[in-house]
């Protein structure tokens, strides 16, 4: 059986290509990863069976993913396919459409092998608030894989498959493959349809790639791109291939590296790990300077204000009526509506729904919801202004390495701030990757973020590829406990 | 106490457009249920709305209608609320920059013009309809309607009467069947209106306390349901009673008004601009072009009839509060140079003939140069005013020309005077006394002679040379 | 500021639709409190009142789509989900005016 744990994207191609290897190989070893790792990992939501996996198979005739097993995050839409969001309220819900992302893929000759755990409705960074089970960490089971992409996640660096696609709001690609050491890129705003994502953040979502490789990011995400007559948000840009950027050559290329984000607070391995990183990309020849950021302050507040706002109104058609958990036993319409809802939502979507109407109601609406659209207008120039004379900003992309299950419920706040690195790109709506720098003293991933300018992607992935390469950090994969070791 | 009723509307109107506002559903009547559906309109989790570049061309026409001024920034915004109808839980509509302010609409009541303010006018989109299930005592959803283009029209508080409601719902459906946007037919839902009334002291300027009715489905039933309710309000502050804010649904069969269970605790929406869209800017040029394309309106069209073409107002007022009337009366003169005659001819007989036969006057269809034809054969003496009327209702009835019906049913004229005074001379010999009458003094016996004629001719004698050679003969 | 009273609390859960036991008001008084506080830094920020709100970053307009009718789906398909259908529309509990 073909040892699909170290096989990337381009490597799987390259051996297609030489006819080394069929698609039907390919997915032979996917499942039977599947089969032996996800009973510790539980990525999986519903995993397909073998003859829908078969049909896609018989279907697929080329493109440039052809015969490439990948895992879709339970939020994206696939038609006739089980799509939970995690969540009890839509426990057995199947779209009668696929999201415009799964027809590109189909068209590219990937094959879907299943949809993934994530947080509920998108809502977590650890994926602990799945409503139906945890995802662990390949790296270390006792530890969250990060969220809520967590699935997405643990099933691309556990090797069931060779990419996945997530959805990041306020860091949900970006997060979980820092904790899971794999590459997370969220695209620019606008630059993937969101049609057929369920959506969460509507001004802040976007669906992005999971993989082991930065080429392999590059590869996907060539694939998924493309203005979307059914999303009015859809930009127009024109189609890139993105593979063609990867220089390797980063010379004068230069880096922002803002002040705040490298506080004293500042995890001290963490922080060791992104230095060395920032060294090995001067000694590379791109000049890294420090800039100052004013928004850290209140950049947290804007993000949970905006996204749970737009959470709040998105998640209200939830209501037992078309699709989906509709209560039993209930008294009317209104009960059944109430009923519906309370069971069917977990504890954290219930929270962000309140928040987010009491940021909407009448005589907060100015104080709060206004102001953080406010709040936007500022962080947005403020980027603008660095990169002016920066082609990228570098930062951690979280405050810790994975944590243990249930370290950090307790305060709610707590782990929303947790998020400072991340939000700031979604307000903005600007592309930024997660990579892999280092493993701290209890071998667990760190991450090092790149935010580039609007549709600045090349730029994002060529230095991180170049990185990558000269570090040797890319597809490090675990050994999964119990199964690979 | 004396007190004043005041009166603002909310009228909805179904933009009849080909497709959905926001997605590419038909837009249709009728129709089994949920059959015109998708998973946008009916919200289904991860679709989006995309805007139909018609309704913002059917908003500006209402709005140059109705004298506003086009906003060249609106933007479109989430109202929040539960109800079965709203598939996503919200409805798209526009609060804070509503793509029309400020207008007006002037109505003849009385015989007086009375400007009637419009505060805005927005776009937004219909709900589902419930129905009742007997089987399970449920209620069935059909989404046919859900998404169908809506404007919303707003009037200031300027409304004092129920026949000025009338008039003002009359007129407004005339502006906009001649703009094209609607068809503006009450009866199947594609215009509604809500009324909000409240009574003042007479000669104060503080409003009262204000209910709204809705499920006010006819202009009838809003001549009923402001009398109703201004008779329940006047009747509550009488007996030292305290008016509530409240929505009351008013039943036209009963002929009564009902507070409804709000449909949400307080009805806080939530407006905040919806993500999912982007704003609308137009250009100015965009306006002045769809302005510079609209047919003529009704109050130019008036202008014109009473300046250019010396029409008494009286006949331009009702000629032009009919989109077709006065589409035909054009048509007419293209042909035919008589205006007065056409108008007569319209407030006459054609609208008394749809009338009997209960046709709306927007239904009506006739071959207008035929018409202009038969006008001409009237001038000509060739039929007489009777048969002209004949053939007006055949041509109605069954099409055709002028000169075939004619024709087909003898009604030519007989002008010629031989044979005119052949049947005058016998009837005068034939009816000494009525002769007798008319030499002594009693001129109106003419009419008895005038009346034989006709019968003798069959109705076919031309009355001027009737009257001619009677005369002659009586005064001989 | 950033206090939530109980009858906030409630109300909040009525536009929510949500029923709420005893322990977990008392939890999500606490939750939204805390949320709150922290947000007094950006609804204190008196520089942010002359700045215009943004809601899209591309700064998009005019995104239209053409009058031209199409039928992709059955009924069937778009009922199919429906928790309760009497196979032409989707039945709820009665709903009373």
């Amino acid at each position: 059986m073909l040892d699909i744990r170290n096989l990337t994207v381009k490597k799987a191609k390259e051996l297609l290509d030489k006819k080394e290897i069929e698609p039907k190989d390919l997915v032979d070893a996917s499942y039977a990863r599947i089969g032996a790792v996800d009973d510790k990992i539980e990525a999986f939501n519903t995993v397909l069976s073998i003859e829908e996996i078969n049909t896609q198979l018989n279907k697929i005739s080329d493109g440039a993913l052809y015969g490439i097993p990948y895992s879709l995050k339970d939020n994206i839409c696939t038609k006739d396919i089980l799509t939970t969001c995690s969540s009890k309220i839509l426990y057995n819900y199947k779209p009668p459409f696929d999201a415009t992302v799964e027809i590109k893929l189909k068209n590219a000759g990937g094959i879907m092998m299943g949809k993934t755990n994530m947080d509920e409705f998108a809502m977590g960074s650890s994926n602990e608030n799945s409503a139906f089970k945890n995802t662990k960490n390949p790296w270390d089971l006792s530890r969250v894989p990060g969220g809520s992409s967590g699935g997405p996640a643990a099933s691309v660096a556990s090797g069931e498959v060779l990419f996945a696609l997530g959805s990041d709001t306020g860091g949900s690609i970006r997060e979980p493959a820092a904790l899971c050491g794999i590459v997370g890129l969220k695209p620019t705003y606008g630059l993937v349809s969101r049609y057929g994502l369920i959506a969460f953040g509507s001004s802040l979502d976007q669906i992005g790639p999971l993989t082991k490789t930065v080429e392999d990011s590059a590869i996907v995400l060539g694939e998924i791109t493309g203005h979307d007559q059914r999303d009015s948000t859809s930009a127009t840009a024109e189609k890139i291939d993105y593979t063609k950027c990867l220089s390797g050559d980063i010379k004068g290329k230069k880096i922002a590296m803002p002040r705040q984000f490298f506080a004293k607070d500042l995890n001290a391995e963490i922080k060791e790990s992104i230095m060395a990183a920032i060294r090995k990309l001067e000694s590379m020849g791109a000049i890294v300077e420090e800039v100052d950021v004013s928004f850290v302050d209140y950049v947290v507040s804007t993000y949970y204000i905006i996204s749970s706002a737009e959470a709040a109104s998105n998640l209200a058609r939830f209501d037992g009526v078309r699709y989906g958990l509709r209560a039993n036993d209930t008294n009317g319409l209104v009960d059944m509506y109430i009923k519906t809802r309370s069971e069917g939502f977990g504890k954290e979507v219930k929270r962000r729904i309140m928040l987010g109407n009491y940021v909407l109601s009448s005589g907060y609406y100015d104080a709060y919801y206004l102001k953080a659209l406010k709040a936007r207008t500022v962080i947005k120039n403020e980027f603008e202004q660095i990169f002016k004379n920066y082609d990228v900003i570098v930062s951690p992309t979280y405050i810790s390495t994975a944590f243990e299950f249930g370290a950090k419920s307790a305060s709610p706040m707590e782990m929303y701030l947790s998020d400072i690195y991340t939000v700031p790109v979604n307000i903005a709506g600007l592309p930024a990757i997660s990579i892999p720098c280092g493993l701290d003293k209890q071998g667990l991933p760190i991450g090092m973020q790149l935010i580039g300018k609007p549709f600045g992607e090349t730029d994002i992935l060529n230095i991180a590829h170049a990185y990558e390469i000269e570090s040797g950090n890319g597809n490090v994969m675990p050994f999964v406990e119990g199964v690979d070791r | 106490m004396n007190f004043e009723t005041v009166i603002g509307l909310e009228v909805h109107v179904e933009l009849k457009t080909k497709t959905k506002i926001f997605c590419s559903c038909k837009n249709e009547f009728g129709g089994d249920q949920n059959e015109n559906i998708c998973p946008v309109c009916i919200g289904l989790p991860g679709t989006l709305p995309v805007l139909n570049e018609k309704v913002i061309e059917y908003a500006i026409k209402a709005g140059l209608a109705l004298n506003c001024d086009i906003q060249l920034i609106s933007r479109m915004d989430r109202k929040n609320y539960y109800y079965p109808d709203l598939p996503k839980a919200y409805q798209i509509s526009q609060y804070e920059l509503p793509i029309c302010l400020g207008g007006h609409v002037d109505i003849v009541v009385n015989g007086q013009i009375k400007r009637v303010g419009i505060t805005r006018i927005h776009i937004e989109e219909d709900a589902g309809k419930l129905v009742h299930d007997p089987y399970s005592d449920g209620t069935i959803v059909d989404y046919n309607r859900g998404g169908v283009p809506l404007i919303e029209i707003v009037t200031e508080p300027d409304l004092r009467t129920a026949e000025e409601v009338r008039v003002f719902m009359e007129t407004l459906r005339a502006m906009l069947l001649y703009v094209e946007v609607s068809d503006c037919k009450m009866q199947e839902g594609s215009m509604r209106c809500d009324i909000n009334l409240s009574l003042r002291e007479q000669g104060t300027e503080k409003l009262g306390t204000r209910s709204e009715m809705k499920n006010v489905n006819s202009f009838r039933a809003a001549v009923r349901a402001v009398e109703y309710e201004q008779y329940r309000q006047k009747d509550m502050l009488e007996n030292g009673e305290t008016v509530i804010q409240e929505t009351r649904r008013w039943d036209d069969e009963i002929g009564k008004s009902y507070a409804m269970r709000s449909k949400e605790e307080a009805h806080d929406y939530r407006y905040f601009p919806d993500p999912d869209l982007v704003p609308i800017v137009l250009e100015q040029k965009t306006v002045d072009d769809i302005k510079a394309n609209m047919p003529e309106l009704p109050n130019a069209k008036k202008k014109r009839y009473v300046d250019e073409l010396a029409l008494p107002e009286y006949d331009a007022d009702i000629i032009t509060s009919s989109k077709t009337l006065a589409a035909f009366f054009d048509a007419c003169l293209k042909t035919y140079n008589k205006p007065k005659t056409v108008s007569n001819w319209i407030m006459g007989d054609i609208l008394r003939m749809l009338k009997e036969q209960e046709i709306d006057t927007e239904d009506f269809a006739m071959d207008a140069s035929e018409f202009a034809l038969l006008l001409t054969m009237v001038d000509e003496n060739k039929i007489n005013q009777a048969a002209a009327k004949k053939v007006l209702e055949e041509m109605y009835k069954n099409g055709g020309k002028a000169v075939d019906i004619v024709q087909a049913k003898g009604l030519s004229q007989i002008s010629d005077e031989s044979f005119i005074l052949d049947i005058i001379k016998k009837i005068i010999e034939e009816n000494p006394q009525p002769v007798a009458d008319y030499k002594n003094g009693n001129k109106k016996a003419v009419a008895f002679f005038v009346g034989q004629v006709m019968k003798q001719s069959k109705g076919k004698a031309n009355p001027k040379v009737v009257n001619e050679l009677l005369n002659k003969e009586l005064d001989s | 500021m950033g206090r939530v009273t109980r009858s906030e609390v409630e109300h909040l859960a009525m536009l929510s639709r949500l029923e709420l036991s005893e322990k977990e008001k008392v939890m999500y008084e606490s939750n939204l409190a805390d949320i709150l506080e922290h947000a007094q830094k950006l609804s204190n920020n008196k520089e942010l009142d002359n700045v215009e709100p943004m809601t899209n970053v591309l700064g998009l307009t005019n995104v239209f789509r053409k009058d031209e009718p199409k039928k992709e789906f059955s009924k069937q398909e778009l009922l199919k989900n429906a928790p309760d259908s009497d196979g032409e529309g989707f039945r709820v509990p009665k709903v009373v005016e």
